[in-house]
């Protein structure tokens, strides 16, 4: 027994340590370093002196970091509900569908989300493109006015808030699915024998029933979308990259345009703690919500 | 139910589903328009109004796309960085979620937490220690350095621990009576069993590779070395504007994780919602 556990150990030890040290080296260590440089006046290539929490007391006082928070913040706003119901509603009907009709939906409203962000970038771009895109020329059958969509304050954040509920609606979607097939049928036969209503048995039996990945898909996509960058950096280029400013751009300006590798540290600890403190909270409600693991 | 009432339901349903697949339509429509642009002569994309199909259908814009810009040296890169991160990711995770499923040893519990814990933490806050680690090693403008912090997926080693656990005692006592060693286990009895979920984790892996954007565009400052997605938003300078040639190099840089989609749609569902932690 005794030198079962040993060989098991060692064992382990052998199966563990490819994964264990690529961790040390691009998650831990980093990780130490962030908190370290965030105290410091260091560049973004070599070290520089302990300034203690100046970085931190600077950011209280920054606009641009004030204008990064609001804007992740307003961000989050315009596409984790939205997002949300509207891949609800989706999966709603594309789960009355069936066979072949289903899953060829399902694709239309799933391809976005397999493409990389760029090419989704290229795409709106082209959409949105204010002497020939497609939608000008609808707004011009409207007789409305056309806008420079990515070029105007107002209208920046929703638009890029549209494009990105229009990318990754397909995986909330692909989720409510699956909670919606995990719901026993008889149920609704059921409902059907007592003269429910749509509406009743949605409220009754569907919602109830779908809560768990209702708030699932809800935490997954808040985490996200605190991490915006890709599409904020694309569609600001040309345009005015400090009105759009939010955190993760924020931190890439400091450290790689602007050289400023500690003052960069100190927003990068602030979303780091920012993300991790709402992942706990998430994994703690998903506990208490029926131990899904 | 009386008669009234369920044709009224059928009427309504019949409505919801006309609704869905006409949103579905129109969901896709960037798409096609996307594709159906890269395929028009440059004096057609810009007429002033909407033409669903190309007067004149020219498949030029991408002969210049393959034979003028890098694209084909950034397929290399993206194929040989997905590639790399998938076969690493993929087999750490099977291994280190073995070890965890089916082994007590010391320290399972503190790697336990360790897995949990950059579950949790977002990689994008660690992009400067990221780069400066990739450039303390000399890594930047290659293919390691780009793969190197890519390689942070716990989820897949969650899906892997949840699969062995699954696998009932007996094969294992069965095969630990026969003498049989752990790795001998693993790969004769363990990953045979387990072959769905390994394509399927293997194919979500590629296409999230595929499309990383952050860190591929910081580490990379020479054109030669970018993947595809950060080399196509390069184009632009390179070119000036013309539209359709610049959607043509859009249309190939998805192409890969498309198809990818298309053809092993039930896969990537499948790993997707495991991937979540709903078992489909």
């Amino acid at each position: 027994m005794l030198t079962n556990r040993r060989k098991d150990a060692w064992i382990a030890a052998v199966l563990v340590a490819p994964f264990l040290a690529i961790y040390l080296l691009v998650f831990v260590w980093p990780t130490i370093q962030m908190f370290g440089i965030s105290f410091t006046n260091a560049p973004l290539i070599g070290s520089g002196d302990w300034v203690g929490t100046e970085n931190y007391e600077r950011l209280a006082s920054d606009p641009r970091f004030r204008t990064a928070a609001w804007n992740t913040a307003y961000f989050v706003i315009l596409t984790v509900l939205p997002g949300t119901v509207v891949a609800l509603l989706i999966a709603l009907g594309v789960a009355r569908l069936k066979g072949r009709l289903q899953s060829g939906i399902l694709a239309l409203f799933f391809l976005p989300y397999v493409l990389p962000v760029s090419v989704v970038y290229l795409i709106w771009d082209w959409v949105l493109n204010f002497q020939f895109g497609i939608l000008m020329h609808v707004l011009d059958l409207f007789g409305m006015d056309r806008i420079p969509i990515m070029k105007t304050r107002e209208w920046f954040m929703p638009a890029v808030g549209v494009v990105t509920i229009w990318w990754t609606a397909g995986f909330s979607i692909l989720l409510f699915l699956a909670g919606l097939r995990s719901i026993p049928p008889e149920i609704y036969e059921a409902a059907a024998l007592d003269n429910a209503g749509r509406w009743t048995t949605f409220r009754r039996i569907t919602w109830p029933l779908l809560w768990p990945v209702t708030s699932l898909v809800f935490t997954i996509q808040l985490i996200a979308q605190l991490k915006i960058f890709d599409q904020v950096y694309l569609f600001s280029q040309g345009g005015r990259p400090n009105d759009n400013m939010v955190l993760v751009y924020y931190v890439f300006q400091r450290a790689f345009q602007q050289d400023q590798g500690g003052r960069a540290a100190a927003v990068a600890v602030t979303l780091f703690v920012l993300v991790v403190v709402v992942s706990v909270l998430q994994f703690q409600l998903l506990r208490l919500a029926g131990g899904r693991k | 139910m009386t008669t009234t009432g369920l044709q009224r339901m059928n009427f309504w349903g019949g409505v919801i589903t006309a609704l869905t697949v006409l949103l579905a339509l129109l969901w896709a429509f960037p798409l096609y328009w996307g594709v159906i642009s890269s395929l028009k002569p440059e004096n057609e994309v810009v007429r002033p109004h909407i033409e669903l199909w190309p007067e004149n259908l020219t498949f030029s814009h991408y002969y210049t796309a393959i034979f003028d810009t890098q694209i084909v040296t950034w397929y290399i890169n993206s194929i040989a960085v997905a590639v790399g991160v998938t076969v690493i990711t993929i087999v750490t995770s099977m291994l280190s979620g073995y070890a965890l499923s089916q082994l007590q040893f010391p320290g399972r519990k503190a790697l336990w937490w360790l897995i949990l814990a950059s579950f949790m933490v977002p990689t994008q806050a660690l992009i400067i220690n990221h780069f400066v680690l990739i450039a303390q090693l000399g890594l930047i403008n290659t293919w390691a350095g780009i793969m190197l912090p890519q390689l942070i997926h716990p989820v897949i080693i969650i899906v892997y621990k949840q699969f062995f656990d699954q696998v009932p005692k007996d094969f294992r006592e069965a095969a630990v009576m026969d003498n049989a060693g752990e790795f001998r286990i693993l790969f004769k009895v363990y990953l045979p069993m387990n072959w769905g979920v390994t394509t399927a984790l293997s194919i979500v892996t590629f296409i999230w590779t595929w499309n990383a954007f952050l860190w591929p565009f910081l580490s990379v400052t020479r054109t030669e070395m970018m993947t595809v997605p950060v080399g196509i938003t390069q184009v632009n300078d390179a070119f000036g504007v013309f539209y359709a040639r610049q959607l043509a190099t859009a249309v190939l840089a998805g192409l890969p994780v498309a198809l990818a989609y298309l053809l092993f749609q039930r896969k990537v569902t499948e790993a997707i919602t495991l991937s979540a932690g709903i078992k489909g």
